[in-house]
């Protein structure tokens, strides 16, 4: 973690105001891209992720079918615009990490296995980035492959958690991220309470990580009633 | 098959090769094998054989943190080591491997990188550690995070020749090394919970996680491997393991000799 001496958490106020148990504002939409089978956007403040799910369909090259099951492909991307210093196009090795991590963060949820030789492809573009994207790009996943209409055990929400100046926070923005104390990112599924990806980075006692882990749990049903709600919007219309 | 009888052994709480749950094969800890890195260390957990090597070059810091050397932490997982792996360019699980053992490393700021600066804002140093297992048999991220804090315990500091280069023949005294990070990583299968799987056990796994700890009892990084699920129980359950098997091994790491770890009798006779 980078360091700093500006504090990010005054008067009981993060540098964007919130509280310290609170989200930023979140918006999500879904069926944003007609091409796709499944799509949604989804906002956490000033971090944007659009997610396209194609799929299941037929796997190429061939021999990366699987005959007793389909797969899941996830590509996480950030756009060059989507940070202050310009990013250098295409995968890097975060990338390669967020998009391996996150794919098995979705697969606990499908049945892939009604689909052999298959692929539901997942795309990521995060078009604007203010932290947490990773978790940012799950909630758009998971919307837009209930929106594919691909079966799924549950939805699968992410949310992240972690500590600045000692006090444990949810939903970090990007300078949170940068300067906080620590991040945990995790997806996990809300009816079951199962985790499906967690990982941390920072500087914690066993006992603070543990509490951010179930705060993060906790804070993640209000996010999996957002997604309902923005499922169900886009099905009544 | 023998993943169900894997399987089955742990349900009794047994395993393959007689081991306790919570036990790690034995492990062998050699410094400096390679006398051209400025720091190595050779780690072999049971079967898995692991190599790590320091190099120490010029770079440029990072805009925002002008006065801090840099760490750069590379895997390759070479064909040599195993029939899966492949050649060319990193996939995916190098890469993670890598992200993981630098994280250890990183966020428990074990390197003093400000130590590192020769040249305010122009010149560091930037050390890179690169991990290449030569035998894979499980628990590689365990095996790399160990080697890697033993070769960089032992790392020495180049030091620049009047032209302003790079003079290894020179060297400077020790890397600034103020932590002992350990990472292990737990593995769950039904209930169970696994340290230092083999490969095969690792194909049995649900999932693992990761967990990286320091001496002074904290916690620096997390990363769950693979498919499968966990509770928030089970997190705690593992994190409380990785404290106390990271005691274990930094034993290892601060004695600096060749450690042995004693054997258990155990089931030693049992074939599959």
């Amino acid at each position: 973690m980078m360091k700093t001496d500006e504090k990010m958490i005054v008067n009981g106020k993060r540098l964007d105001g919130r509280k310290p148990d609170e989200m930023r504002e979140i918006k999500m939409e879904v069926g944003v891209i007609p091409n796709a089978d499944g799509s949604a956007k989804v906002s956490f403040g000033k971090t944007t992720a659009i997610a396209a799910v194609y799929g299941p369909r037929k796997l190429f090259p061939r021999h990366k079918q699987k005959s007793d099951t389909g797969i899941i492909q996830y590509n996480y991307d950030m756009a060059t615009f989507s940070v202050d210093e310009r990013k250098r196009p295409g995968p890097g090795r975060r990338e390669t990490e967020i998009s391996k991590v996150s794919r098995l963060a979705l697969e606990p949820v499908l049945f892939l296995k009604d689909f052999p030789k298959t692929t539901v492809d997942v795309f990521i573009e995060i078009i604007e980035a203010d932290g947490s994207t990773r978790v940012t790009a799950i909630n758009a996943a998971s919307l837009a492959l209930a929106d594919a209409g691909v079966p799924m055990r549950d939805l699968i929400v992410g949310l992240s958690g972690g500590m600045v100046n000692g006090v444990p926070i949810i939903d970090l923005c990007g300078k949170e991220d940068n300067y906080c104390d620590a991040d945990v990112p995790i997806a996990f599924l809300p009816n079951k309470n199962e985790i499906t990806l967690l990982q941390m980075d920072g500087r914690l006692t066993p006992e603070e990580t543990k509490s951010i882990v179930r705060n993060v749990l906790h804070a993640g049903k209000e996010v999996y009633k957002k997604q309902v709600e923005a499922l169900k919007k886009k099905y009544s219309e | 098959m023998r993943s169900e009888y894997i399987l089955k052994l742990l349900e009794k709480n047994e395993r393959l090769d007689g081991r306790k749950l919570d036990e790690f094969r034995k492990i062998t800890i050699e410094k400096n094998p390679i006398k051209r890195a400025e720091g190595s260390a050779r780690v072999k957990i049971g079967k898995t054989d692991m190599i790590v090597g320091i190099k120490m070059e010029f770079g440029e810091p990072y805009p925002d943190t002008p006065n801090s050397g840099v760490l750069m932490t590379d895997a390759e997982f070479i064909p040599l080591a195993h029939p899966e792996f492949q050649t060319g360019k990193p996939g995916e699980d190098p890469t993670e491997a890598a992200r993981v053992i630098d994280r250890g490393i990183r966020e428990s700021e074990t390197i003093d990188v400000e130590k590192l600066c020769i040249e305010k804002g122009k010149k560091v140093w930037t050390v890179y550690v690169d991990v290449y297992p030569l035998n894979h048999d499980g628990n590689l991220i365990d095996a790399g995070s160990l080697g890697a804090i033993v070769a960089l315990k032992c790392t020495k500091i180049p030091s620049v020749d009047k032209d302003g280069n790079v003079d290894r023949e020179n060297l400077k005294g020790s890397l600034p090394i103020v932590h002992t990070p350990i990472t292990i990583t737990i593995g769950k299968v039904m209930d169970k919970m696994i340290v230092d799987p083999i490969f095969e056990e690792e194909e049995v796994l649900d999932c693992r996680l990761c967990v990286a700890t320091t001496e002074e009892g904290k916690v620096v990084s997390m990363q769950k491997i693979g498919v499968g699920v966990l509770t928030d129980d089970d997190v705690d359950e593992m994190i409380d393991i990785a404290i106390e098997k990271g005691k274990e091994l930094r034993k290892l790491v601060e004695d600096g000799k060749k450690t042995v770890k004693q054997k258990t009798k155990t089931n030693k006779s049992r074939k599959s």
